[in-house]
């Protein structure tokens, strides 16, 4: 299933990546690959923004504004002015 | 359990934990202290022998900890520290659940512990698999499903989680149902509080329920509008069912406010899904809650109207 276009803010700068493939092996949806020795996003659309490939970068090539995407949490966010989290006794 | 009852006391004490005879050179797995995540771990580790690190996540599963980061790299560091895992084991390997890494930074555990981290398949059931081929996962067991299966399981507690709500929701649609030109009737509230309380409910379960299980098929990619959708659709069937029965302003009423509920429910289903991003939910929510609130607002007009109407 795809979600919405152009919305993630997942950024990747290809100068700093080493080709050591730890992203491509913690994105749950595949969504970089392995092109001639380095990382390539080829499917940013299908990003949830978990922010798994940002924190396993050493290489500090990959960024991403992760969060929790409950609808639920966000309203909360809205209200209180804080970032959105897990602890409104949501299911996730 | 799933049903969100109890959920709460699900929790394992951390430590190292044995599974069959393992022996210094076995490998090490790493799970988060949730009763289901450790349980299900152990099931598919029957015939194997391997150390199980449980680090301590409050009770909460990998994935979601990882989100909130207590399925981190400071948790890892210290868990291996205080388990004397260097005692135990003479290789020097961790494996990690691939949902875990939104959490924890491998190479911060290796800084710091010498441990090296490697990322294991998405589904424990992909373990014995992935341990016999040499710590070699396919592209299958790296990727995050969202089958009928894995939906149906979590629409129990979308439900339970609008428990509250719905209480609410129930006793001012029974007060207001009462509201007329007789000022307060009890027999009004009665039978309109009823009726509109169906609709809601109508509402929850076609939103909550019926959407998640049939999401794939249902056009568009903003759960909002699938809710949408299925509530609009649902609205009609009861529309044909109960023809004639319906006067002009509950009919009204009805195609509002059930696709609107319904419309609701779903958008709240994304925080369960395994595709949608944070960034997303929040522009669809930016959308759909100004159209959804207005068309309740719509709904209460016209139901109020037509309460007022049918008593002239």
């Amino acid at each position: 299933m795809k979600y919405l276009k152009n919305v993630v803010t997942l950024q990747f700068d290809q100068d700093k990546c080493t080709g050591c493939t730890l992203c491509t092996r913690v994105c749950p949806h595949g969504v970089f690959v392995m092109q001639e020795a380095k990382a390539a996003l080829t499917d940013r659309d299908r990003c949830m923004e978990c922010g798994a490939c940002a924190k396993n970068c050493a290489f500090e090539a990959i960024s991403v504004n992760a969060g929790v995407g409950c609808a639920g949490a966000i309203v909360k966010g809205w209200l209180t002015g804080e970032e959105p989290s897990c602890d409104c006794g949501g299911s996730c | 359990m799933r049903w969100g009852i109890g959920r709460d006391r699900y929790k394992v004490t951390p430590g190292l934990y044995a599974v069959g005879q393992p022996d210094e050179h076995s490998p090490v797995l790493v799970s988060a202290n949730y009763k289901l995540s450790f349980d299900a771990l152990r099931r598919e580790l029957q015939k194997i022998d391997a150390w199980i690190l449980v680090i301590d996540t409050k009770g909460i599963n990998v994935w979601c900890a990882a989100g909130k980061g207590t399925f981190g790299t400071e948790e890892i560091i210290r868990r291996v520290k205080s388990s004397r895992l260097n005692e135990i084991v003479s290789h020097r390997q961790l494996i990690l659940p691939q949902l875990g890494a939104p959490g924890v930074a491998a190479h911060e555990v290796t800084k710091q512990t010498g441990y090296r981290v490697i990322y294991g398949p998405v589904r424990a059931s992909d373990l014995p698999a992935f341990l016999h081929s040499g710590l070699q996962a396919t592209p299958e067991m790296r990727r995050v499903t969202f089958n009928t299966k894995e939906r149906l399981i979590l629409t129990p507690v979308e439900l339970v989680m609008m428990n509250k709500v719905s209480g609410w929701t129930l006793l001012a649609l029974f007060l207001l149902g009462g509201i007329g030109p007789s000022i307060l009737s009890l027999s009004d509230m009665w039978q309109r509080g009823l009726a509109a309380s169906a609709v809601y409910l109508a509402g929850l379960v076609v939103g909550a329920v019926l959407t998640p299980i049939l999401l794939p098929w249902i056009p568009g990619a903003v759960l909002a509008w699938k809710g949408f959708l299925t509530g609009t659709a649902a609205a009609l069937l009861i529309c044909i069912l109960v023809a004639g029965h319906l006067s002009l302003a509950n009919t009204v009423a009805l195609l509002l406010a059930l696709p609107a509920v319904s419309s609701y429910c779903a958008m709240n289903f994304t925080g369960s899904t395994t595709f949608t991003s944070p960034s997303g939910v929040e522009k669809e929510m930016r959308r759909a809650i100004p159209l959804q609130a207005l068309a309740v607002l719509g709904a209460g007009i016209a139901w109020f109207w037509g309460n007022f109407s049918a008593g002239l």
